[in-house]
């Protein structure tokens, strides 16, 4: 059997995938965390939640509907979008212009609340939830085998990424968003509707953690608790990143997965903490995060 | 003067938190005037511009443009009545580039300047339209405020101190453009600094002080009542 350093090549290659389809959803995540940070400046702590919601709304939606896998990709999303849209209309807007901590106690106390109720009403247990038939089975890549599922999510991921991408870098709408970003108050003086530009980011960031969740769903089953799990090494990305920043959050995302998955092959004991000793790296190195502008 | 006023101000007061800021502005605008308001430092020009765009909400009195009230606007609203800002510190964003920009302002009217007219009047923001907005020179952002505004088709354009830190040329060059604008039937109220840029483009003056308006005449006697300036100014 070849090896690399020692390691068995399959072995490394696995966990690089692994460490792939972890930092897809890591970059999904903290680019939605980024957008709504850089528009609205609030820490969202529901986006764990959210991403939770999306996976639920897909099990749901099979268990209650017989609604499947495709259909459920637009529609949780959609769901988790409004219930965003109606949280940011009645409540986060309230908070705009205090103290940050402001923003961040409300939406940690509705991720405790949305956790809560689903373990409540689920219990703990993570539920199956299949995976489309047309995506079952594994491809033989030559160098190693990868079950078709994790491949989507890894194309699907970056498409999600590169769209939103686009959304922002090349569109009016994205132009926007940037200019309010820097001098909402600005961009409101010359005509555009910045409360709802901020309503439709707020429902865009979370439409996005649903999509990550019902993309998660065959992966990592369904279970109340699957975002809190994840959202703190989200946080983390997002600051290696550079708060606010787009392209930052989507590279770091995968960047750190893959380094992840590497710790687990060469130093598995340091895998659960590599990212957050590259995150006081760089706060030590670059408190403003990678591609993070100083302000 | 049987005109009403195009932009019609009446006992504005206005505040910063609980910091009362203008006490009971009065000014009138006729279409296709130019009107500059003058008064030093903290005598209440830029809060007055602010104050009439809705930036500064805490804000009685009456405010009309076209006899439209403008008070109980949200401040999205306010740019749809025809009203286009250049703010004191231009507010070119860093995170578009120059095109994306001068496109920023969504159209008030469609009686604004071309893209390609306003590259013609500015050939330099052509030049530099792929450009980071934030890496042009002082005087290119200040083309780049005006240049948008103009592409909205603003009827009035409120422009806080345009010339502040440019060089003489530069000031020349925005001189020509506001000429041109005028002849065009743009409204325009305009805070400036500098007396002789301002004797070329202004129709009227007023004077501040104190957040109230002391005084209002026309252009043509600032030379003759230049003493009395210097004294109200301090310059």
């Amino acid at each position: 059997m070849s090896t690399i350093f020692g390691i068995p090549a399959p072995a490394l290659y696995g966990q690089i995938l692994i460490g792939l389809i972890n930092g897809s959803f890591y970059a999904m995540l903290s680019l939605g965390l980024a957008v709504i940070f850089g528009l609205l400046r609030v820490i969202n702590f529901t986006h764990g939640a959210q991403y939770m919601l999306g996976a639920f709304a897909a099990y749901l939606l099979l268990t209650y509907a017989g609604i499947g896998y495709w259909p459920a990709l637009v529609l949780a999303p959609l769901l988790v979008g409004v219930v965003a849209v109606l949280i940011e209309r009645f409540m986060l807007r309230r908070l705009y212009g205090l103290d940050p901590l402001y923003g961040l106690l409300l939406t940690f106390g509705l991720a405790l609340i949305f956790e809560g109720a689903f373990r409540h009403w689920f219990g703990a247990a993570g539920k199956p939830y299949a995976p489309p038939a047309q995506l079952t089975g594994a491809l033989n890549l030559g160098f190693m085998f990868m079950p078709i599922y994790r491949g989507w999510v890894v194309v699907a991921s970056l498409f999600v990424c590169l769209g939103t991408w686009l959304l922002i870098e090349k569109t009016r709408l994205g132009a926007y968003l940037r200019a309010a970003t820097e001098n909402a108050t600005l961009v409101q003086a010359f005509g555009v509707n910045v409360p709802l530009l901020l309503t439709l980011t707020y429902g865009l960031g979370a439409a996005l953690a649903a999509l990550a969740g019902v993309l998660a769903a065959p992966i990592y089953q369904v279970s109340p608790l699957m975002g809190t799990n994840l959202i703190i090494i989200v946080f983390a990305v997002v600051v290696v990143g550079g708060m606010g920043s787009i392209l930052g959050a989507i590279v770091t995302g995968y960047v750190l997965g893959v380094l992840e998955g590497l710790t687990k092959v060469f130093y598995p004991e340091a895998s659960s903490i590599v990212i957050f000793v590259i995150m006081a790296i760089v706060l030590l190195v670059r408190p403003a995060g990678l591609f993070g502008r100083e302000e | 003067m049987s005109n009403p006023p195009f932009l019609e101000v009446r006992g504005l007061n206005a505040w910063y938190g609980e910091s009362h800021v203008l006490h009971g502005v009065d000014l009138d605008i006729r279409e296709g005037e130019t009107v500059t308001l003058l008064g030093r430092n903290g005598a209440g020009k830029t809060t007055t511009l602010r104050a009439i765009m809705g930036i500064l909400r805490r804000r009685e009195g009456v405010i009309r443009l076209r006899g439209k009230d403008l008070l109980g606007l949200p401040l999205h609203r306010v740019a749809q009545t025809g009203i286009g800002y250049v703010p004191e510190e231009r507010g070119i964003f860093a995170s578009l580039n120059v095109a994306e920009n001068l496109m920023l302002p969504p159209n008030v009217s469609d009686s604004g300047m071309s893209v390609d007219e306003i590259y013609t009047l500015f050939p330099n923001l052509h030049e530099r339209r792929t450009s980071q907005g934030t890496k042009l020179s002082g005087g290119e952002q200040q083309m780049l405020a005006i240049a948008r505004i103009l592409r909205t088709g603003a009827k009035i354009i409120l422009l806080d101190e345009p010339t502040e830190g440019l060089a003489p040329v530069i000031v020349q060059r925005i001189g020509d453009v506001l000429v041109a604008l005028k002849k065009r039937g743009m409204t325009i109220l305009l805070v400036e600094q500098n007396f002789r840029f301002a004797r070329k483009v202004a129709d009227r003056f007023y004077l501040m002080e104190d957040g109230r308006m002391v005084n209002t005449f026309p252009g043509h006697e600032l030379d003759a009542r230049m003493d009395e300036l210097h004294e109200v100014l301090g310059v």
